[in-house]
């Protein structure tokens, strides 16, 4: 019982929030020196005039901002977003279109950053004062004040222009067809943009098992495990993953908003098209439609990461289960 | 006390704290004061590598790279402080409210940060800059009406636990009204962390500045500002030409990172509990 309240209050909390998103984002985007018609239809355009009054006509331009949102809000919610002026196509076929590339990108980032800055904490806080200890800290320090652009340009000068072992930018080899192009294209085209944005997340995941771990290595149960002659491996295995991979998971997906960003710089780094190059492309072509459609969008993505850590929380951590139980 | 002639942490603390107050002076009175000619055009030196005449090389119209990052910082350092000031001011003030009359002012508080928190912090800040019609001024509101909300949060559970101490429940009692009490007994208190809170904030309001500059939504392209540099070193580095990035941006990381010790052992020195390690 207590689980479907808890469901519906966060759900209704998202839902109000999704909606002061797309308020504050249409605002934003009022409240821009720009002209709304040519918001809709871009500077160049050859429409007639008739074609011109139907597109005011459609999305209410002519009308006070209230209304022209009720008319906007109408439409999305329709699963009409209007059209895209950079790429001259519906913006929700260009949305899924770009996040086709981004999503695979994100996850793979996402991953690798998890895993490897998971064992690397775990790692580190096991041979606290080590020099490996010290080594991964300050490494982690570092990369966490690392700008994600610039860690992308210095990779992208060592790999793919000194050493030669990948590619410079793009999704896909230049000149091949759509169709010729495959898996192995693709993943050798995503490692270091993907290995760029995993940088992003490592430090932060990393640094939070290490202190995690140490404040349990400190417990008087890991004492008494000692006393009782489990070695080093066997008090990771039974207390320390226990201990410090829930809070880790949560962390992780509460990053979503971080990725998301990240993608972007990444993504405009090695010209990879994906959504984040497409946001770039919208805000600098004064591209509303897009610009509003990929606001809105990454407020659901973010919302949904941020979901998934309550929900993994709530199911996955006995103590709050108990609680809720109860 | 025997004296072990190691330093303590504290002064050690003191120590990291001048050298990177030292850095981050020198490059903002180095960079305001810089006449344009030092980073000026000279074709016949251009793309050199680093070397003696140019310790961070020339770029592909021979401006000097160590001047023109040096400028480029000293901007960033400049809008940062606005940006902090700004938002670290309004933080203050939402954390305050938010704790003190607690009920819908606290919720209403904590939707906003939440909603604020809801969008991937890049699109925001692109969202605002678009408004305000790029341009410095429109990262400048940029970066300093987006960086309230987790200082907020910090300040809000801060002023939370104190709100129920016997001092301020004292003060109620003697006729004190929440403002007045707010102002005379919680934000003493509440300004330690705050004042850790605003210097945390700059490293990253540097960061945002350099990011959305670097998209191209920031300073316009003649400015001499880092994400500038950067975004035009992209052109050369598949070239070869790596010091046009590593260099401004290894500065950029000297002065985020430096921001950060500063926090830190401010935070570690202010915290009675590990102030006298």
């Amino acid at each position: 019982m207590t689980y479907v309240r808890y469901l519906g209050r966060t759900v209704f909390r998202m839902l109000s929030l999704l909606i002061a998103v797309s308020v504050l984002s249409f605002v934003l985007m009022e409240a821009a020196p720009i002209d709304p018609m040519t918001a809709y239809i871009g500077t160049d355009s050859a429409l007639s005039e008739e074609a011109k009054e139907e597109i005011a006509e459609h999305w209410s331009l002519k009308d006070p901002p209230v209304r022209r949102f009720a008319a906007w809000a109408e439409n999305f919610l329709q699963g009409d977003w209007g059209d895209s002026i950079t790429f001259k196509r519906p913006v929700k076929t260009v949305i899924l279109e770009r996040f086709r590339y981004s999503v695979w990108l994100m996850l793979a980032a996402w991953t690798l950053s998890g895993i490897l800055g998971y064992v690397l904490g775990l790692a580190a806080a096991v041979r606290r004062g080590s020099l490996g200890d010290r080594i991964i800290k300050t490494l982690c320090l570092v990369l966490q004040s690392a700008p994600t652009f610039w860690i992308g340009l210095l990779i992208l000068s060592l790999f793919a222009v000194k050493l030669r072992w990948f590619p410079i930018g793009l999704a896909a080899p230049m000149g091949k067809l759509a169709d010729e192009i495959t898996l192995a294209d693709r993943i050798y085209h995503m490692i270091l943009p993907a290995l760029t944005l995993s940088v992003l997340g490592i430090g932060k995941i990393t640094l939070y098992t290490r202190q995690k771990m140490l404040e349990i290595m400190e417990s008087d149960f890991i004492l008494f495990a000692r006393a009782r002659g489990e070695s080093m491996a066997q008090i990771v295995l039974r207390h320390g993953i226990r201990n410090t991979l829930m809070p880790a998971i949560t962390l992780q997906f509460a990053s979503f908003s971080e990725l998301f960003g990240g993608a972007a710089l990444a993504e405009s780094v090695f010209s990879y098209p994906g959504i984040g190059s497409a946001l770039t492309a919208a805000g600098l072509n004064a591209d509303v439609p897009l610009l509003l459609g990929i606001a809105v969008f990454s407020a659901v993505f973010v919302f949904a990461g941020n979901l998934a850590a309550n929900l993994l929380y709530m199911i996955l951590d006995p103590r709050i289960r108990e609680a809720s139980a109860r | 006390m025997k004296k072990t002639g190691k330093i303590n942490t504290r002064t050690k603390t003191l120590i990291y704290i001048a050298a990177a107050v030292l850095y981050l002076s020198v490059i903002f009175i180095w960079g305001i004061s810089m006449p344009k000619e030092a980073y000026g055009i000279e074709y016949s030196e251009k793309l050199l590598p680093p070397g003696w005449g140019h310790i961070f090389g020339t770029d592909d119209m021979g401006r000097d790279m160590l001047f023109r990052s040096v400028k480029g910082l000293s901007t960033s350092l400049i809008i940062a402080v606005l940006a902090a000031g700004i938002s670290s001011a309004a933080a203050l003030a939402a954390g305050v409210a938010a704790a003190v009359f607690g009920g819908r002012i606290d919720s209403f508080v904590n939707w906003c940060v939440d909603l604020c928190m809801g969008i991937p912090h890049l699109i925001l800040l692109i969202l605002i800059s678009f408004m305000m019609g790029r341009g410095v001024k429109g990262v400048t509101a940029a970066v300093a009406l987006t960086h309230w909300p987790e200082l907020t949060r910090i300040v809000r559970s801060e002023v939370l636990q104190i709100r129920n101490s016997q001092y301020v429940k004292a003060a109620y009692k003697m006729g004190r009204s929440r403002l007045q009490a707010a102002w005379e007994h919680i934000v003493p208190h509440v300004l330690p962390v705050y004042l850790v809170g605003v210097i945390l904030l700059f490293p990253h309001a540097i960061m945002h500045e350099a990011a959305i500059t670097f998209l191209g939504f920031g300073l316009p392209a003649e400015e001499p500002a880092i994400g500038v540099i950067l975004s035009e070193s992209m052109k050369y580095i598949s070239t070869g030409k790596w010091w046009l990035a590593f260099f401004p941006g290894f500065m950029l990381l000297a002065a985020v990172m430096l921001f950060d010790v500063i926090g830190e052992s401010l935070k570690r020195l202010l915290n009675p509990g590990s102030g006298n390690e």
